[in-house]
């Protein structure tokens, strides 16, 4: 097995993780990362295989750089995505339900409803032709908009939404810079998302409430509803952005892709996969191994952390003929960017939806979106984002 | 991936009842459960029966059920017993799950007879978790009762009792509102025990409605409204290669049911749903199916794609 000295939370790395994925990829089916003491899979059948094997790789002891077999960890585990079989079935159920097709099916007009209203917004009195940060006047607004009433928090302090997922998301690497700069706030930003879950601010159609009505019929505690409502708050708003950002992105450099979902809007969902595939907004989580675990010839040695590459298992030449075009002829469909098995993320149904909903509303008035300026990463040790897109539309 | 189900072990577990081992015949893992889930067995000819999973969910390779031979039945059971052998194919639906264990400082597991199979594997879960349990456990005789053995390592958690009508009277009496009561059994007893009960208690009844039709293991037309074609899909091959095999995108992710990303439309012909996400009313509505899995009863399905 190859030691490499890579570090995949630096500047560097952040600001073109590309490269380095190619390495790992290359070095083998498993490597060791030497400064982290961590091992890594950047191929997809091994993360594909190891996301769905909970049992050898369960996710109790953390999906970040931390240790809980070692360490305290820094706010209460979640019950779904750091928790395994059996404590996370009841919450896994209970919002499976809450945000599952079926519960989402009377939010897709209105969704839709608010994507047209937002693009008729941003491009009234503006002629043919407007300038504006894809980041923020799209990527951003409209999960802000749709999401947290969704959910059904206050509209006071929404704005802390953002910052808290950053740092979350950052949390699950090393303490380097990015989670030093965020720890001033963490306090702060903790206490205010803790206070969102609580009953009484929820409002009475929402998810939240949902959650609570679940704990009513006794099919979670109630000790356990405000952490499943902390779910919602923390997986679900800056993974969005960045998944919307990355498809804005992706047709801003690809012209004739935003032709070709001009030409045939019901592409709106492939495409949108097919950019989670082709950026992975969500870029790694770890595992931690359960017992000795022969991966190839390489044992992996019970507690030892493992990084799982999504974002190199997706552009894997192995699997992906051509992985770093973004091309909506493909079929992307088993692409890890939403994980796999029984953690896949369990918001994937919004997510969709809220782009299917923005892409469409996009498509029928924009002719042509391109950079209208250099893109500005956004670094965070688990997402790929960016803090802001400059694009130039044109409209019919 | 179609999975590939065989029969690779079957037992006498007591008096007219068999545990059946079922695993691919590649050894792919099957799909994940939790206690309390069943799976629909769909035996040679179209048959369809579900049946609790009550193995170990740790093992991802296997799926273990105990099969109570039905003399009054339609044929389902006694074929499982009389004539399905180690080695022969089944289909797989699901598994799904109308009796989940909820989180509760303190249970109370009453079984009765063949109804101990979706409780078994809650007894672990419950000792995992910390939580305060007992057993109660009512049959014909202990040759009649399944799983004795394995209970026996619960010490007095369990209570197995051969003969007579349990006191049931008693048991609830002393359960107390920080215990959940979970049920499975003959009717009488599940009706006895939702009379006396006074606490949360959750039920599960082995008797479904019956099917429209056999599921066929016959290749059938399927008509891509949207796209104007229409397809054959051969047993053995999914809906979702038949369709992404053709040359038509849709999205998909895990291939086994439980996602839910291939959601389709259905506007004619009736579905065979093998998926672990919708209920037995959504089934019966047979407007929406999860093509990766499911498939159809019906010689013609439309859909809209
Ligand atoms: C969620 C669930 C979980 C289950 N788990 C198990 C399990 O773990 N182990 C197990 O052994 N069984 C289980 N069952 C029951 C199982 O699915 C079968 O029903 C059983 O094996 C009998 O099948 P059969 O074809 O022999 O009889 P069936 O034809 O299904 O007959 C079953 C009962 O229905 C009555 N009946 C027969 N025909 C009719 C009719 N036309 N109209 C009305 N009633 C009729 C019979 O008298 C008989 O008592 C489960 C059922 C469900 C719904
Ligand atoms: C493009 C957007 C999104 C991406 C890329 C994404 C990605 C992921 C990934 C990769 C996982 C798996 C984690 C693991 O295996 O350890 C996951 C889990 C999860 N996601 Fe998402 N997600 C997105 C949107 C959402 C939304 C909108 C929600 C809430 C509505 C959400 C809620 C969750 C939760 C609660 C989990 C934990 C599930 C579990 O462990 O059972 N996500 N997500």
């Amino acid at each position: 097995m190859k030691a490499l000295d890579a570090d995949p939370f630096s500047h560097e790395t952040l600001d073109d993780p590309w490269p380095m994925h190619e390495t790992l990829r290359e070095a083998g089916p498993v490597v060791h990362l030497s400064r982290y003491d961590v091992y890594a899979m950047a191929r997809y059948a091994q993360v594909h295989a190891a996301l769905v094997d909970w049992q050898s790789f369960p996710s109790a002891a953390g999906v970040g750089l931390s240790n809980f077999r070692y360490e305290k960890p820094w706010r209460p585990p979640s019950l779904l995505l750091e928790t395994d079989p059996p404590g996370r079935d009841a919450p896994r159920a209970v919002l499976s339900a809450v945000v599952g097709p079926r519960a989402l099916r009377r939010l897709r007009q209105e969704w839709h409803a608010a994507a047209a209203d937002l693009v008729d917004h941003l491009l009234a009195g503006t002629g043919g032709e407007v300038e504006l940060d894809a980041v923020t006047a799209l990527a951003e607004a409209f999960p802000l908009r749709v999401f947290p009433d969704a959910v059904g928090i206050p509209r006071e302090g929404r704005e802390n939404l953002l910052p808290y997922g950053d740092h979350l998301f950052n949390a699950f690497g090393p303490a380097n810079d990015l989670v030093r700069n965020g720890q001033e706030r963490a306090g702060e930003l903790t206490a205010w998302v803790n206070a969102q879950c609580r009953r009484e601010v929820l409002a009475p159609d929402g998810f939240g409430a949902a959650i609570w009505a679940a704990a009513d019929r006794g099919d979670l505690t109630v000790e356990q509803a405000p952490l499943v409502v902390r779910s919602l708050l923390s997986a679900g708003v800056d993974t969005t952005v960045h998944g919307l950002a990355a498809v804005l992105y992706a047709f801003a450099t690809h012209p004739a892709q935003w032709e070709r979902l001009r030409h045939s809007p019901e592409l709106a969902r492939v495409a949108f996969d097919e950019a989670v595939r082709w950026q992975s907004p969500v870029q790694t989580f770890f595992r931690t191994a359960d017992r000795d675990v022969l991966i190839g010839d390489v044992t992996v040695p019970s507690g030892a952390k493992i990084l799982m590459f999504l974002a190199a298992a997706n552009r894997d030449p192995r699997r992906w003929r051509d992985p770093a075009r973004f091309d909506l002829g493909r079929d992307p469909s088993g692409h890890v960017g939403f994980g796999m098995g029984l953690h896949q993320c369990v918001g994937q149904h919004v997510a969709r939806l809220e782009a299917e909903a923005l892409l469409t509303a996009l498509a029928a008035r924009v002719r042509r979106i391109e950079l209208a300026g250099r893109p500005v990463p956004h670094h965070n040790n688990t997402l790929r984002a960016w803090k802001s897109l400059p694009v130039h539309l044109a409209l019919d | 991936m179609d999975l590939d189900l065989r029969v690779t072990a079957k037992e006498p577990a007591a008096d007219g009842i068999v545990t059946l081992t079922l695993q691919d015949r590649h050894r792919r893992r099957l799909p994940d459960w939790e206690s309390g889930a069943h799976i629909d067995v769909v035996l040679p000819g179209g048959l369809t029966r579900q049946y609790s999973l009550c193995g170990d969910r740790w093992d991802a390779h296997s799926y273990r059920i105990g099969v109570l031979r039905e003399p009054d039945g339609r044929g389902g059971s006694a074929h499982i017993h009389d004539r399905l052998a180690v080695g022969d194919p089944v289909g797989l639906g699901g598994p799904r799950n109308n009796f989940r264990l909820t989180p509760s400082p303190r249970y109370l597991f009453i079984a009765g007879g063949i109804g101990i199979t979706p409780i078994l594997p809650m007894l672990r879960d419950a000792e995992i978790l910390g939580a305060d349990w007992e057993l109660l456990y009512g049959g014909r005789g202990p040759s009649s009762m399944a799983f004795l053995d394995e209970l026996g390592r619960y010490g007095d958690r369990v209570t197995v009792q051969t003969s007579g009508l349990l006191d049931l009277q008693a048991w609830l009496g002393r359960a107390g509102a920080a215990t959940t009561v979970y049920c499975c059994g003959p009717a009488p007893l599940l009706r006895a025990v939702q009379e006396l009960c006074t606490g949360r208690l959750r039920t599960e009844r082995f008797t479904a409605e019956p099917l429209p039709g056999a599921a066929r293991d016959l290749p059938f037309d399927l008509e891509l409204r949207r796209s104007k074609t229409t397809l054959t899909v051969r047993p053995g091959q999914s809906i979702l290669q038949a369709v992404t095999g053709a040359g038509i995108g849709v999205l998909s992710s895990c291939a086994q049911g439980l996602c839910g990303t291939c959601e389709t439309t259905v506007l004619d012909g009736v579905p065979d749903h093998r998926d672990a996400l919708l209920d037995d009313d959504e089934r019966a509505t047979g407007d929406r199916m999860f093509i990766c899995v499911s498939r159809s009863r019906s010689p013609r399905l439309v859909v809209d794609l």
